[in-house]
Parts: structure tokens; C-alpha cells; sequence
């Protein structure tokens, strides 16, 4: 049963890019919400929102992988992930769809200088489009 | 087959958890009234059950322990053993066995390798040894037969009509594969013989095969015993067959119909298997309807309440727009029903006191044997409600009060006639609702703190000056106790006594917002007054704003609010200091700390004085909001290192609001 579902991934776009995160890590989809503050925090970690009674870490996917910043806009959402008993919401630039990509067709990421490349899991290929699927106990580590 | 037993092991460890401790009340009680019999049969059934529970489980070692108890307890029942007071403390000893195994399953999810040698070596030697002696009184007395009163009739009109009774023990061979048809055979066999007056276990529960190996009957017949024998003998699958003559020989004892043992017949013929479905009844009465609930679901349910309360909160403040009657009337049907919703599950998460306090009478009495010591343990108030996560929190604390009164506090029988007290003291253990708090005192008769003696100490340890200690009251005086540092190990059996780690139970108990205090008169005795939250999920918090931000503070660390002039404020050496009551206390300027952009420069600051332990410091904030009951909320594991910040409110709004770690600030 698990491999079926193994092989779907949450996609969306940052930078113009397209991403994935596997739908078993991820809680639910939101529109941008108002957040706390967090003092002497990561610059990459926004703050804390109320996900329904439940206080959840909000991480800006762009700042964290290093990328520029982003006004928020109509479009932004919060993608609320779990990994190993942490739950946090990451913030991407719009949420497109589920994709099925299968083991085949995703390849390695080829070693080259990019930096931060831990955070990536592979490549998935799809019809269209390439998905960067990425590594989410490596985005979720402080 | 193997069964997963992974999913029962907290069914079985909150039912061991209970009925142990209904063991540990029973042979409490037992202690005091060694000869009332309706204890021992308790305590054969907890053990019994145990035995049942522990076995299907698999934990051989605690079912092999409960099986040798119960072989005890049975001589006990039997009249062939008397309770001593070895035998109370060998059963305690099993008792602290058993918990012990109980508590390793909880840690490991499996049973310890102890296999309880030594006990059970121990329980057999009891068994020998008092048998063996009483077996000697035996001969000379009458055999003793526990009837209930209708087959006492019985056996008189059997005797005037010049028949016989016979008690017929029969053991089926243990290959025996249909009991219940054999069982029939041999009653049937019996019946031509006469009349079956009393059968155990009943004809029913035989009829459904719920019996071990062996089964008892009463026999009223004109034949003689060779004969019924002769017959018997030629049924097979039978293993053993024991016939007495039941004649005036016997000592027969009438028992009540009600009392629970009338229910077990003759007591002779028990056997020890059998007995599940009595076990079973015995607690029913006790226990009420309950259902066991994981305490996530509880937080969970918790949760979605907060979430309601928040909602409708936000539902208000819409109303106060779109007005409209209906509306308003809705909007406050709803705030009563989540109001009464809330108050509802907080009561769910509560549980009585009780949980803490039952294990203070064995506590009290093995400290007060060792010490030498006689003192009656007062208990009340065990009703008293609190949430689930305090009771964790509050037992270490109290088992340290208690030892301290048993051990310093209360003099030795001689003394106290000595001085004109009682021979026994008194502990008494009181906990009542105040408020949203919950008191919980601990109080003796012993000889009470000397207040100059512990002045004395303080000074010697130079905890404080000779200056502070002429302006200390006696009240302030006797507090110095829970200074940390005032207790040394050289202290132990002082003449106050007290003080044994007294810092300990104190930041213990703040810890979860409590507070704790102490009364004490010299030779009268000493109290303590502990005070903690109903609940740690909700604290009264001071809210305050910094720029537009809002963060909490908690009630229990404020001290005061005040107005300093910025003149007020000294640096020195970087450290910003200010006066405040006579003392300087360092400043600390909020916005700086948690990365605020600085203010711009006002005359009159906002200072709330925090407090940790003794020491003090003042907070700069831009302006105060207010009281306000707040619900803790975790910020889980990904924020866990965040400085300065404990955790997290939601506020009506809907909006998170962040609470400040007074203890790293200072």
C-alpha cells in the first residue's frame, strides 16, 4: 500500500523552479497566515503561526535554501510538513499540484560546485518538467 | 501463535497499578486487624488476579511470585498459618517485588530477570515451618467445616435419618480431554448412590467447564463409602478420589450468607483456579464505570476546545459589525456552551490527589518502624482534584516533607511522654481547593524549628549578615531554612532537624508556579503549606507590549510593577543597574534582549520586577496590557533551543503570543 502512495509528491514552486516534498510528509496546504515573531531567531525562520490551536514554526523556504527574497503575495503558501516528530510550515512562492513520479525516473543530483546541494534528494522527470525533490530531515535541521 | 502483546501492556500495567495498590491498602489495614479473615480473602484475590493478568502476559516471574503468595495466603484462609508480623512484612516484601517488576515493565516494556528466589524460598519456608507446627494443634482439634446454614439442616436431618455425608473430592487426570462430560459421568455415578447436596464449584459452572482439575461434592447416602468408592474407581480419566465421612467429628461453623465467603462454600474445598468470575464481582462493586483514555487525546481534545474559544472570539468581534439581535443572542449561547465545554475537559484532565497520597501510609509506616517512632498518618481531602501533569510533579516533594517530620520533627515516644505528649504523633496530610489553586499541607506535632537556631546556622554559613539578621522576624527566620546551602550533611539530627535539602522541594515546586511556607512552633510542631497551579496548561500571565508585539509574562516571577525616571538607571561597567526598595537590581531592557529595534527615549520607564528564587531584576517595557489567564502551548521540538522564550500563548485574536523565560533572562 505504502509504495503506492510513496511515489506521489506535493509540488511547487520556488524561484521559478519546481519542487517536491512526498504527500506522506505533508500535513495540509495553507494561505499565508499572520505570524509571531521569534526573537534571536535563524533569519530564515519567520516566526510561529496558529494552525489550528497547535503553535507550528514557520520556515522561509527561500531564505533558507539561500535564494532571494520574495514579497508574499495572493499566491504565497504555507506548506505544513512533518518529519520525524517536527512539524514546521514551509513558505513557497504558490503550490501547484500532485505529481506522480516514479523510482526510475528520478536521478541523482549531479555532483557539481552549486552550493547547498545536501538539501536535494534527487531530480524527478516528468513528462514536461523537471522537480527538484528535496531532502526534508535536511531542510528541517537547525 | 504469537500475540502481540505490545497493545494489552498498558492495560496491564494500569490494572496491576490498581490492584496493587488495593493490595498495599489491604495489608495496611491487615496490619491493624491481623485476624479479620475478609482482608486475606482481598488479598488472595488481587493476588490471584495478578497471577491471571501477569501469566497471560507472560511475565512468569511475577506469576510464580503471586502463586507462592497465594499458596501463603491460603494456609492463611486455612487457619494453618497466623498473620504475624513476619508474615506482613514478607508480604510487603512481595508487594515491593511485585511493584518493582511492574515498574520495570513500564520502563522496558518487559519483565525484569529478578525471578523473586529469594522471596519465594522465603514464602515456602513459611509454609513448611507454620504448618508443620499448627498441623500438631490440628490433630488434637476438630477439623473445622464452614457451611453455609442450609446444609447445616441439612447434615442434621441426614444424621437423624441415619444416613451419611460424605465429602468427595475428585481430581481428573490432567490428559482428561472433556472435563465437564466426565464431571457428568461421576455425578451421575454419585446420584445413584443418593442425593448431591452442594457441589463446588456449582453444577452450572462445571456444566461449563469452568473449573481446573478438580471439584467437590457432598454426598448424602444410605451406601458405604467402599461402595461409592468401588463405583467411582472404575470411571476413567480419574486421578485421585477422597472421601470423608463428614461425622460429629468435625467442627462445623456456620457462615453468614452474605459475607463474601459463603459464596466459596466450604473453605476446605477450595480450590485456588476457578475463581476469576468472584475476583471479578468483589471489584465490581468498587470500581465505577470508567473508561481508560490516552491523555494525547485529551490534549488533542483540549486543543480543538481552545481553538472554539478562539473562534468564537473572533465571532464576537464580527457581531459587533453585522449587530443584529438574533445574532448577539447566538454569539452568547455559543460563549456559554464553549465556556462550559472548556471547564469540562480541564475536568477530564484532573485526577485525584488520592494518586499521590497512597503511597504515604506504607511510606509512614516502614519510616516510623525503622526510626523507632509510633505516629498515626491523618489523611484528607484525597478528592481533591488536580491536573494530570501537576500530580508528576508534586509526590518527590512531599515524600521529602514527610520523611523530614518523621525523621526530625518527631520526637521518640519516651520524649514526647516525657514532655507531656501523646506517646504516638501525628502526621496529618491535608489538601483542599483554593481558588485556581490547590493546598496541600503537611503537618506534625513534633518539636518545631527553633527559629534562633536557625538564625544562628544562616549566620555561621554567612547566608546572611548580622545586620539582616537582627531586622528578620521569626517567620522570615524560620524561610532561611530553604535557602539553598543552608542544609549540610552535618545537620542531620540537629535539635531543629529541619532543613534537609529544603531548596530542593522549594524550586521543585516553583517550578510548577507553586509556592511553599512554613509555620512552625517551637515543641508544638510544624507546618507546610504548599500551594500549587490547578493546572500547569493554563497560568496567570502579565501581559506586556514591545513595539507591536505582545508577550507574556508569568504571574508567578513578577514581583512588582514600577515607574523608574530613565535618571533612575546607572550603567556600570556596562551593567545597567537601578535601586529599587534599598537593593540595586540589574535592568534589563527588553527590546535590546529580543532584538527590538531601541526606543526611542521616554522620562518614565515601565519596569516590571521579576523575580527568580532570591534574585531580582527589572524589565523594560514599552507599556502593560494586562492579567490574563493564558493556555501554555508547546513550540515543539524544532524551537526548542530558542533563548529567552518558555513557550507560547494564543491569544483571543487568534494571534500567538510568546512567553518570556524569566529564569534564562536573569
Amino acid at each position: 500500500m505504502s509504495s503506492e502512495i510513496n511515489n506521489k509528491y506535493v509540488i511547487f514552486k520556488l524561484n521559478k523552479e519546481y519542487y517536491g516534498i512526498p504527500i506522506d510528509n505533508v500535513i495540509s496546504i495553507e494561505k499565508m497566515h499572520t505570524f509571531t515573531r521569534i526573537p534571536n531567531a535563524p533569519n530564515y525562520l519567520k516566526g510561529v503561526i496558529n494552525l489550528r490551536g497547535e503553535v507550528i514554526p514557520l520556515i522561509d523556504l527561500r531564505q533558507k535554501l539561500n535564494m532571494d527574497l520574495r514579497e508574499i503575495d495572493k499566491n504565497t503558501r504555507i506548506i505544513v510538513v512533518t518529519d520525524k516528530d517536527i512539524v514546521a510550515g514551509l513558505i513557497v512562492d504558490s503550490s501547484s499540484e500532485v505529481l506522480e513520479i516514479y523510482e526510475e525516473n528520478i536521478d541523482e543530483v549531479p555532483s557539481s560546485e552549486n552550493i547547498n546541494l545536501s538539501y536535494i534528494h534527487g531530480i524527478g522527470k516528468t513528462k514536461d518538467r523537471l522537480v527538484i525533490l528535496l531532502e526534508l530531515s535536511k531542510v528541517l535541521e537547525n | 501463535m504469537d500475540l502481540d502483546i505490545n497493545q494489552y501492556i498498558n492495560i496491564f500495567v494500569e490494572e496491576s497499578k490498581e490492584h496493587l495498590q488495593n493490595m498495599n491498602d489491604i495489608l495496611l489495614e491487615l496490619e491493624k486487624n491481623p485476624s479479620n479473615h475478609d482482608l486475606i480473602n482481598e488479598i488472595f484475590r488481587v493476588a490471584h488476579t495478578l497471577k491471571g493478568m501477569s501469566g497471560t502476559m507472560g511475565f512468569t516471574n511475577m506469576a510464580n511470585l503471586t502463586h507462592d503468595m497465594e499458596n501463603v495466603l491460603q494456609a492463611i484462609r486455612n487457619d494453618e498459618i497466623e498473620v504475624s508480623e513476619e508474615i506482613i512484612d514478607l508480604l510487603f516484601e512481595c508487594f515491593d517485588a511485585l511493584d518493582t517488576s511492574v515498574n520495570h515493565i513500564i520502563d522496558y516494556g518487559s519483565e525484569d530477570t529478578s525471578n523473586h528466589k529469594e522471596l519465594i524460598s522465603k514464602l515456602n519456608n513459611h509454609l513448611v515451618k507454620e504448618k508443620n507446627s499448627k498441623s500438631n494443634e490440628r490433630n488434637i482439634q476438630k477439623p473445622v467445616l464452614e457451611l453455609e446454614h442450609h446444609l447445616i439442616e441439612v447434615l442434621k436431618k441426614a444424621k437423624s435419618d441415619g444416613l451419611n455425608v460424605y465429602k468427595i473430592d475428585i481430581s481428573l487426570k490432567e490428559t482428561c480431554m472433556l472435563k465437564a462430560a466426565r464431571a457428568f459421568i461421576v455425578f451421575n455415578t454419585l446420584e445413584s448412590f443418593g442425593e448431591i447436596v452442594y457441589s463446588h464449584p456449582s453444577v452450572d459452572d462445571i456444566e461449563d467447564e469452568k473449573f481446573d482439575l478438580s471439584f467437590s461434592i457432598m454426598l448424602v447416602t444410605s451406601s458405604r463409602e467402599s461402595e461409592i468408592l468401588n463405583s467411582l474407581n472404575q470411571i476413567s480419566e480419574i486421578d485421585k478420589i477422597d472421601i470423608t465421612l463428614i461425622d460429629d467429628s468435625f467442627n462445623i461453623i456456620e457462615v453468614n450468607n452474605t459475607s463474601p465467603k459463603s459464596d466459596e462454600g466450604l473453605s476446605s474445598f477450595q480450590d485456588e483456579d476457578g475463581k476469576d468470575e468472584k475476583t471479578t464481582q468483589s471489584h465490581l462493586g468498587k470500581i465505577g464505570k470508567t473508561v481508560r483514555v490516552d491523555i494525547d487525546r485529551l490534549d488533542n481534545l483540549m486543543n480543538l476546545v481552545s481553538e472554539l474559544i478562539i473562534i468564537k472570539t473572533r465571532m464576537d468581534d464580527l457581531s459587533g459589525k453585522a449587530a443584529g439581535e438574533n445574532m448577539t443572542e447566538a454569539i452568547e449561547y455559543l460563549e456559554r456552551i464553549t465556556t462550559s465545554l472548556h471547564d469540562a475537559v480541564m475536568k477530564v484532565r484532573m485526577v485525584p490527589i488520592e494518586r499521590v497520597f497512597n503511597r504515604f501510609p506504607r511510606l509512614v509506616r516502614d519510616l516510623s518502624k525503622e526510626l523507632g517512632k509510633e505516629i498515626d498518618l491523618q489523611m484528607s481531602g484525597e478528592e481533591t482534584e488536580v491536573d494530570r501533569t501537576v500530580i508528576d510533579e508534586i509526590g518527590d516533594p512531599l515524600i521529602h516533607l514527610i520523611r523530614n517530620s518523621i525523621d526530625h520533627g518527631i520526637e521518640l515516644p519516651k520524649e514526647r511522654v516525657k514532655i507531656g505528649k501523646p506517646e504516638r504523633g501525628k502526621l496529618v496530610l491535608k489538601a483542599y481547593p483554593d481558588g485556581n489553586n490547590v493546598v496541600i499541607e503537611v503537618e506534625d506535632d513534633g518539636r518545631g524549628i527553633d527559629y534562633k537556631y536557625v538564625l544562628r546556622k544562616a549566620l555561621e554559613k554567612g547566608l546572611i549578615t548580622d545586620k539582616e539578621a537582627e531586622s528578620l522576624t521569626v517567620e522570615e527566620s524560620i524561610n532561611l531554612l530553604f535557602l539553598p546551602g543552608f542544609s549540610t550533611a552535618d545537620k542531620i539530627s540537629d535539635l531543629s532537624g529541619r532543613g534537609v535539602g529544603l531548596d530542593v522541594v522549594k524550586s521543585k515546586i516553583e517550578s510548577i508556579n507553586g509556592s511553599v511556607e512554613v509555620e512552625s512552633i517551637k515543641d508544638k510542631g510544624t507546618k507546610f503549606i504548599i500551594r500549587i497551579p490547578l493546572t500547569l496548561a493554563i497560568i496567570q500571565a502579565l501581559l506586556i507590549r514591545l513595539k507591536d508585539e505582545i508577550y507574556a509574562i508569568p504571574l508567578s516571577s513578577v514581583t512588582e510593577i514600577i515607574n523608574i525616571p530613565s535618571s533612575g538607571i546607572r550603567d556600570i561597567q556596562g551593567q545597567e543597574i537601578a535601586l529599587y526598595r534599598g537593593k540595586t537590581i540589574p535592568i534589563i531592557r527588553l527590546r535590546k534582549v529580543l532584538d527590538i529595534s531601541e526606543e526611542e527615549e521616554v522620562e518614565d520607564l515601565v519596569v516590571v520586577v521579576v523575580n527568580k528564587g532570591e534574585k531580582q531584576a527589572g524589565l523594560i517595557v514599552d507599556s502593560l496590557i494586562g492579567q490574563q489567564e493564558i493556555v501554555i502551548k508547546s513550540l515543539g521540538k524544532y524551537l526548542a533551543g530558542i533563548k529567552y522564550i518558555s513557550g507560547a500563548t494564543i491569544l483571543g485574536n487568534g494571534n500567538i503570543s510568546l512567553i518570556l523565560d524569566i529564569n534564562s533572562l536573569i
